[in-house]
């Protein structure tokens, strides 16, 4: 295929070229950034929580007197495990996506100097571990003697266990059992690693940290009550839910059923990424019109370029062109344009990339979306042009033996 | 000269439809795309207290004694700092405010007890922020002293308890006290609620909850702690509360104070002031930090905590992008439709139509193009805004076209495409009649 006189053909119509190139590089370097946050998007509703989601849900009361706090978990504790289908109720502080978390910055010296950053504690009382099915990848599961009263918002001095993400980010490369850090004065010491175990609502240093989680095992008690967590086998744990929530009238009449917080962690999950999984469709329907945009802007300016040049395709088809020749002419004519465009495209993502890592806490644009947005748009671009060069290839020679 | 453009247009409109129907498209895409996300950052971004938000103003300490470094002061004050700056009265008006909950139930209606939101504040509030009354009103400042137990309530409480009836001088149970009823707000929402964003900064663009209703129950500071000394939430500590302490006394920060100083010498005074009390609590050993105060105004203290969700502003912005390729898209069909038709505007300006005419007419028919395309952008801006209004989030019944967003489509659509119809309409003009008759 010549490609010189389709370079002289575009030098006549630099300036349609021109806008047609520009429109393909905004639409590369927004299809690159759209995807990458879809991406991103998608990843953060896919994280682990860490916890059996199917099998768990939350009951929380609130509005009883601060001295009923023992004798609630009492009440509840029993009434609930009398429940058909119930396989363990255990006191916790919240579960993950219950959005109320339990933060604190720690420090891994006493003296308070080395910060390592703000995590979020869980107090789970006996059973809820278990519960809760942690994957632990060191040390071991807590025992009866590791349960201490709450004295703060958790025990003053406790054998905990953290999140692998959150020991590789305090002690990286270092075996982190037996490893101590404070929150001023109360004391921790790591006793056990888990695989995951995700925060009740994403905290204080993006994304990153959603896996940073203290489990402390904690006695119920005056300062530990009022959040229950509830196991069922998932297939029951509808119904078994909807029988805790009308058993705690009868159970505790004192206090209040907070009825959003008191669902399963499967649709807690579910409304707490509704907000990503919004602008993720969003986000999805931008690209979708802006594609058909495109590729109606290339079939319109094809289109007039073929009608324009009739006359000069009947004349090569005259002088011994293939129906093949004008349709590739056509093609390769619609590959430079949209090459260019894929060129400045390129650096117009990488330039939005900068501005959206300024503005949106995003990580850098990997260098893998370039290449999928140039074959998507070269692609559509051959997509769009095919009508507009099929009806070129089929102008007759003879057209060019008539004045327009 | 109107008619004739009219007629030209129509006409050059009407024999190529598809490419017509495509232009318009491509404008109302873009224009409905883009005055959606606009209209609802319109919204979010508006002035809450339009009436006077310019002389609100929201004072700051570092009540932090072992404050170091160039931290900001936290978002909060202590209780000490807090009434310290309010009994002084040395504004034009103040309010403290502390939120909370409470376990609340009304007497004689027959619904289980609730947890209702709880704005703990002074007297001041509802003259200084423009709150409206439908019934009663609010309290006083010897009600502040007095501990008085009456509340105001929300209209929404009001509809959900009485059904929307005049219940000023009935009860309702605040954990174990009666309160009395002496005012029932009208529909005040404002957006966002200004005095509630706190910590804004740290929601990772998550702030759409900062759009939500008011609290249902408002009550003199002073009962409030009487009734529910546990019921107020802490925004945060700088050491370890002591177990079983009071809030009042702890190293917390959970009250905030807002005053409204009438002019900018007021201003002025005012920081002095706020300045003297940092300096003076130093010199008594209870700060750590005389210079780490702040006194921002209303709008500097929504922009500072970023209170417009991340995902609006970037939901925009993509809009914009969409609108500049569909643009761009104009531009090149204009261009490629009005070149075509070089014969017959060599043969117009051979008959003594002039550059400008030319130009003129081109203009009108990318204006018409513009024009239809923002009556098609119209109808998918209501859609994008109903599709909004669906979904969950706190500001979803706020969202409406209101007039000035409504006249802005059509002259977003018509500016759009006279904007893209330019640059094909001055190629247009420019072509040399003489040689245009020849080639045809």
């Amino acid at each position: 295929m010549q490609i010189r006189p389709i370079l002289a053909a575009l030098r006549k119509h630099r300036l349609a070229t021109f806008l047609i190139s520009m429109e393909i590089a905004l639409a590369c370097a927004v299809l690159c950034n759209a995807c990458f946050l879809i991406v991103n998007r998608v990843q953060q509703i896919d994280i682990h929580s860490g916890v059996d989601e199917g099998a768990l849900a939350a009951i929380k009361l609130t509005g009883f007197d601060d001295d009923r706090g023992v004798d609630l978990n009492a009440r509840v504790l029993n009434g609930l495990a009398k429940i058909q289908g119930v396989q363990s109720v255990s006191v916790i502080s919240a579960v993950p996506f219950s959005g109320s978390p339990n933060n604190a910055g720690i420090t891994t010296d006493a003296e308070g100097k080395q910060f390592t950053g703000v995590v979020n504690f869980y107090s789970g009382g006996p059973g809820s571990f278990k519960a809760l099915d942690l994957q632990l990848t060191a040390g071991r599961a807590p025992q009866e003697g590791d349960y201490q009263p709450v004295i703060h918002f958790v025990p003053d001095d406790a054998q905990v266990w953290i999140t692998q993400s959150l020991a590789d980010h305090a002690w990286p490369g270092v075996d982190p059992l037996g490893k101590e850090f404070w929150v001023g004065k109360p004391h921790f010491r790591v006793a056990g690693v888990v695989a995951h175990l995700a925060r009740p609502s994403p905290g204080e240093g993006g994304p990153s940290t959603i896996d940073w989680s203290v489990f402390v095992p904690s006695q119920p008690g005056a300062h530990f009550a009022g959040t229950y967590l509830l196991r069922a086998s998932p297939a029951q744990l509808p119904r078994v839910l909807r029988d805790a929530r009308a058993a705690i009238a009868k159970i505790a009449p004192d206090a209040v059923l907070d009825t959003t917080a008191s669902q399963s962690v499967a649709s807690l999950r579910e409304s707490f990424f509704q907000q990503d999984r919004t602008m993720a469709s969003i986000l999805l329907g931008v690209i979708a019109a802006m594609l058909l945009i495109t590729a109606l802007g290339i079939v319109g300016l094809a289109s007039f370029w073929v009608a324009q040049r009739r006359r000069q395709i009947g004349i090569r088809r005259a002088i011994g062109a293939t129906r093949a020749d004008i349709l590739r002419y056509f093609q390769t004519e619609n590959f430079l344009i949209v090459s260019f465009g894929i060129a400045l495209g390129m650096l117009l993502a990488y330039a939005l990339n900068l501005l959206l890592m300024t503005h949106y806490e995003l990580p850098r644009l990997p260098l893998a979306y370039l290449p999928i947005g140039a074959l998507a748009l070269w692609g559509l671009g051959q997509l769009a042009v095919l009508g507009p060069a099929l009806r070129a290839a089929a102008v007759p020679p003879v057209v060019a033996t008539r004045s327009v | 000269m109107f008619g004739y453009y009219l007629d030209l247009a129509l006409r050059s409109l009407k024999r190529n439809k598809v490419l017509t129907a495509l232009m318009v498209l491509a404008i109302a895409v873009g224009i409905g795309a883009s005055m959606t996300t606009l209209t609802v950052m319109h919204l979010l971004s508006g002035d809450p207290v339009p009436t006077r938000s310019g002389t609100l103003f929201y004072p700051q300490v570092d009540p932090n004694p072992y404050s170091d470094g160039p931290s900001l002061p936290y978002d909060m004050m202590d209780y000490r700092s807090a009434v310290d700056l309010w009994s002084a009265h040395r504004a034009d008006r103040q309010a403290l405010i502390a939120h909370g909950q409470v376990k609340l139930t009304a007497p004689q209606v027959n619904l289980p007890p609730l947890m209702a939101k709880v704005l703990s504040t002074t007297s001041e509030f509802f003259p200084m922020f423009d709150v409206p009354f439908r019934y009663g009103r609010g309290w006083s400042a010897q009600d502040d002293a007095s501990r008085a137990r009456v509340a105001v309530i929300s209209s929404d409480l009001n509809n959900r308890l009485f059904n929307g009836a005049d219940s000023v001088g009935r009860t309702l149970r605040l954990k174990n006290s009666d309160v009395r009823i002496i005012g029932v707000l009208d529909a005040w929402r404002p957006s966002p609620q200004f005095y509630d964003v706190a910590g804004g900064r740290f929601a990772e663009g998550q702030t759409g909850d900062f759009y939500g209703r008011p609290e249902d129950v408002f009550m003199p500071f002073s009962s409030s702690s009487d009734i529910n000394p546990a019921g107020f939430n802490f925004f945060t500590c700088w050491s370890m509360p002591k177990s079983g302490g009071t809030l009042q006394t702890s190293p917390c920060v959970w009250m905030t104070l807002w005053v409204q100083l009438g002019s900018a010498a007021k201003v002025r005074s005012y920081r002095q002031f706020v300045a003297d009390y940092a300096a003076q609590q130093k010199s008594l050993g209870r700060f750590a930090r005389a210079d780490n105060t702040q006194l921002r105004s209303l709008m500097e203290w929504l922009d500072f905590n970023r209170v417009v969700p991340s995902d609006v502003r970037l939901q925009m912005w993509m809009a914009f992008a969409f609108l500049l390729i569909c643009l761009f898209n104009t531009v090149g069909l204009l261009l490629a439709k009005f070149l075509r038709r070089a014969g017959e505007i060599g043969v117009r300006r051979a008959l003594g139509a002039s550059r400008a005419a030319v130009l003129a007419q081109c203009l009108f028919e990318a204006g018409l193009i513009g024009l239809l395309g923002g009556f098609g952008g119209l109808l998918l801006t209501l859609l994008g805004l109903w599709l909004v209004r669906r979904q969950p989030v706190a500001y979803a019944d706020l969202v409406h076209l209101d007039t000035a967003m409504f006249l802005l489509t059509f002259a977003l659509a018509i500016a759009t495409s006279l904007l893209a119809g330019l640059l094909p309409a001055l190629r247009a003009s420019r072509m040399p009649p003489g040689l245009q008759l020849k080639i045809t």
